[in-house]
């Protein structure tokens, strides 16, 4: 059963967001969940089947699956609530959080403190305004991963790679291994923009040919890719005139970069940097919004998932503390309410866990003086809370009676407690 | 299928066919309307700058200018009655620098003459207040007050529905080949599925427009020179322009647009290429730089980091002389019952404000079938009313969560740029006009149209397509047959 009220909301469940929950569970958060669009935990490592996991963190090298299914492990034995298949659709700067399931229908949840931790997308055909006409067999290289990895089906024979980047080289070899041809990888720059391993790991010893200073001019076929036309830069990064190469090929895979994933960090007014697309945040990763934390690729693109675990440990433990600061000020509370004989109460409502720390004295006046002896009595509907007796009472002269830290467990189960005057 | 002779075959499905189709649904007549494509739209219907024009336009006395109007008039009863999404905003042509300012009289008169109402000249300082983005050199702008935007697809299936709901029938796939004549009269049509009888043909082939009336016989000197038009779209959580900014129009095109979407996009373009193919919807890096340059002098602080979506457009331009022998006119429409042949309603050139044009061109064609002695008799259970499907970012919470509570397929997020849910992809697969492949679901949901551009969604609607449609996903295609997403399983998955 989802509560109304956490401590700790983190949105997604990547790498980022799984170390957040568990960490913030481990610093003394009380109830936690993890809302993921996805049907399990994990994010986009599920479909990062090949190694290279690990070895910063756990000095071993694991495939994404093996290295989420570490923290999702350890999620499980520390009563973490998820909500899977599930969208946050709205968060306010209150972290009012609006979300919607298949199987949760419409949900509103308060929190203390929020984890962003949405993640990245990747640059499309679009960002990088790619030339040609508009057919079916061009994919960013994550859902090219997707479609191999999670559904089991290949979304062509006769690949061209469009960029550098780690996703790319990873798919470059994983589509070989399916049987595919990868002609070659284009890179637009005079380098390499991922990781020189993974270029000696899947490119060079594949014998996939890496053309830097190249680029697509424009991609030729009308329902299917039938060929892209190739073009060699200079360093202006303007086209050579007869450079171009005709290359036939079904699909164009892109891996031309990734951008932190912040349109609801937007929805709750958190100020986003221009240089990284992700929110400004402090030593503790918190946001400008206070009580709005972030983790991982939300804040900026990592080169290495050991390190956007690290990053959500951080950020996990902060929002905790956040959150444990705030229930003493801000915890869930109780209406009181003025029952027989009773004309009002002050307080009106009752922080719950302000009786961890002391006893709470509540006053009030009553309506009809009673000459002899009677019970002052908090109620929670029809058990009693406590009690203290007055030899008499005038509308006049104020009452007092405290409720005890003894009582604390009794105030938690109320949503309203009754005070009454009546006769003994 | 060879016995049947139908009423009214209409040839084409974009917004002047489909509304054509649903203006006769009123009467007691057996309609068939084909398209070649697997859906309905796909010519210049779903891709243009989707403003219904205010009139000021066209040239005064052509039928462009009657039809801009009339049309323009109708939008706000048939907006209620098929529920597609239009606003009128109003737009601006908007000056820059002194020079420009004094066309804006000219374009004025030229309304007045076409009977355009609310139109309002301001000054600088105005449209400085109205759109603080503008170009600071602006020195002042044509106010149209009847222009308005709308999303010309959602008119397009709108109109086709309910002409589908009042008994027309559809054949998507469906390509015209020939007429088949007895004497001067047409009796029928053949296609790549077979031939089909009718007493009456209606040609609205948009861009094919000029090779089925040759293949009729009629202006062999008539030819559509697809003129290509380049767009950019932006995010429009980064950039914002809340009106409809026009430059001051040339000769031969309105201009580069700065302008906004139904949706909330901001888009610019088009440019104006006059090209041959009548299917080449490349976008090119030179068109994009004129409509780029173009923008920036409207709106100077655009910033292409932004732009999510580039596409192109066909407009479907003719040359043909006004009917209207009192102006010099050469690109004019054509709305006509010919009389080199019986039987033919022929319809051509119907570019921009087309779109804008499609109600009153549909009455047209009624009043022209009146006027050729057709007695049209009014069916006793039309139904004008085509009901909206539930979109769900367009809620309320409060709304959102009822629909969930009502199909818990509505929970469920399949694009999460435009929260496009699982529940109104289902209900386009089986709608009237069902959606079959991935683009037929994006045109009606705009799934896929925000900043990753499909790369969540896809292989979410394949899955879906696929288990609505019972069919193997690698059947699931973007845009029809040949343009398949997937080509095999894996190998893990061969060895299962």
């Amino acid at each position: 059963m989802l509560k109304e009220k956490y401590d700790v909301i983190v949105i997604g469940a990547g790498p980022a967001g799984l170390a957040a929950a568990i960490e913030a569970k481990k610093t003394g958060a009380q109830d936690v969940l993890v809302i993921e669009r996805a049907q399990e935990l994990g994010g986009i490592l599920q479909q990062c089947i090949h190694n290279g996991f690990g070895l910063q963190i756990f000095k071993k090298d694991m495939p994404g699956p093996a290295y989420a299914q570490r923290f999702i492990d350890e999620l499980a034995g520390l009563h973490i609530d998820t909500l899977l298949d599930a969208m946050a659709l709205n968060v306010t700067s209150e972290r009012h959080v609006y979300a919607t399931s298949r199987t949760s229908g419409f949900l509103e949840l308060d929190t203390r403190a929020l984890v962003l931790a949405m993640g990245c997308r990747e640059r499309t055909r679009a960002q990088i305004a790619l030339p040609g006409t508009r057919p079916a067999g061009v994919y960013t290289a994550g859902t090219a991963q997707r479609f191999v990895n999670i559904e089991g089906f290949m979304p062509g024979k006769r690949f061209v790679i469009l960029g550098s980047g780690d996703i790319g080289m990873i798919m470059a070899r994983r589509l070989t291994f399916e049987g595919a041809k990868v002609e070659r990888v284009l890179e637009i720059m005079p380098f390499l923009t991922g990781l020189t391993r993974n270029y000696v790991q899947c490119l060079l010893d594949y014998d996939i040919p890496l053309q830097l200073e190249h680029t697509v001019k424009r991609i030729i076929g009308n329902n299917r890719v039938e060929a892209i036309e190739s073009v060699q830069i200079d360093s202006q990064r303007q086209p050579i005139p007869g450079t171009e190469e005709t290359i036939p090929c079904d699909t164009l895979l892109l891996s031309v970069g990734l951008i932190p994933e912040n349109e609801l960090s937007r929805k709750a007014g958190v100020a986003l940097d221009p240089v990284t697309a992700g929110p400004f945040v402090d030593e503790k990763m918190q946001t400008s919004v206070p009580g709005i934390f972030a983790a991982g690729n939300v804040v900026h693109v990592y080169d290495l998932v050991d390190w956007v675990t690290q990053a959500g440990l951080l950020c996990g433990r902060n929002a905790a503390e956040y959150a444990i600061a705030a229930r003493k000020h801000h915890g869930r509370r109780v209406r009181m309410k003025a029952g027989d004989n009773v004309r009002y109460v002050v307080p009106h409502v009752l922080d719950k866990e302000s009786l961890a720390e002391s006893a709470q004295r509540l006053q009030m006046r009553v309506t009809l003086p009673i000459e002899e002896p009677v019970w002052v009595e908090v109620m929670n509907g029809e058990e009693r809370v406590t009690r203290k007796t007055e030899l008499y009472v005038r509308p006049g002269e104020m009452v007092n009676i405290d409720i005890p830290q003894s009582a604390y467990d009794a105030v938690q189960r109320a949503s309203e407690l009754s005070v009454r005057v009546v006769r003994r | 299928m060879a016995d049947k002779t139908y009423d009214v075959i209409i040839i084409g499905a974009g917004v002047v066919g489909s509304m054509v189709a649903r203006f006769l649904s009123r009467y007691k007549l057996d309609i068939l309307l084909i398209e070649k494509d697997s859906d309905i739209g796909m010519g210049a219907s779903c891709a243009n700058t989707a403003i219904v024009h205010a009139g000021y336009d066209p040239k005064p006395g052509s039928l462009k200018a009657e039809m801009n109007v009339l049309g323009n008039q109708m939008f706000d009863q048939l907006a209620g009655e098929l529920n597609f999404s239009f606003e009128r905003r109003g737009d601006y042509v908007v000056a820059i620098g002194p020079e420009e300012y004094g066309k804006l009289e000219t374009l004025r008169q030229q309304g007045l003459a076409n009977g355009v109402p609310g139109m309002v000249m301001l000054n600088g300082a105005d449209v400085r207040q109205r759109e603080p983005n503008i170009n600071p050199e602006v020195s002042g702008a044509l106010w149209a007050s009847t222009g308005g935007i709308c999303d010309p697809f959602s008119v397009v299936i709108a109109a086709a529905e309910n002409a589908v709901a009042n008994g027309v029938t559809l054949l998507t796939d469906t390509a015209f080949q020939d007429f088949i004549i007895e004497g001067k009269c047409i009796v029928g049509i053949k296609t790549n599925h077979g031939e089909f009888r009718s007493r009456w043909v209606v040609n609205s082939a948009g861009l094919y427009s000029d090779l089925v009336m040759h293949k009729a016989g009629l202006r062999p000197e008539f030819k559509i020179t697809p003129r290509k038009g380049e767009y950019y779209v932006f995010d429009k959580a980064e950039i914002t322009i809340n009106n409809v900014l026009f430059p001051v129009p040339s000769e031969t095109s309105k201009g580069i647009l700065v302008t906004t979407t139904i949706h909330g996009n901001t888009i610019i373009g088009p440019n104006a290429l006059e090209i041959e193919d009548k299917e080449d919807r490349s976008i090119t890096p030179e068109g994009l730089n004129e409509i780029w340059q173009g923008a920036l002098s409207l709106v100077p602080s655009l910033n292409l980091r932004y732009a999510i979506a580039e596409f192109a457009g066909l407009r479907p331009g003719g040359n043909a002389p006004s009917a209207n022998p009192n102006i010099k006119y050469n690109k004019d429409f054509i709305i006509e019952i010919p009389k080199e042949v019986d039987g033919l309603v022929n319809l051509g050139g119907i570019e921009s404000p087309g779109l804008t044009s499609s109600p009153a061109i549909a009455v047209r064609v009624v009043e022209l079938l009146k006027d050729a002695g057709e007695e049209l008799q009014e069916k006793p259970d039309w139904n004008p009313i085509r009901r909206a499907r539930p979109r769900f970012r367009d809620m309320l919470p409060i709304e959102q969560k009822l629909l969930i509570e009502n199909d818990a397929k509505y929970g469920r997020i399949i694009c999460r740029c435009e929260n496009v849910t699982e529940g109104e992809i289902v209900a386009e697969i089986h709608a009237p006009i069902p959606a079959r492949t991935y683009d037929a679901i994006k045109r009606r949901t705009w799934l896929g149209t925000g900043r990753c551009q499909g790369a969540f969604d896809t292989p979410r609607v394949v899955e879906i397509l696929a288990r609505e449609l019972g069919v193997s996903p690698l059947e699931i295609s973007k845009k029809g047959k040949g343009s398949e997403f997937l080509v095999r399983p894996t190998k893990d998955e061969e060895a299962e």
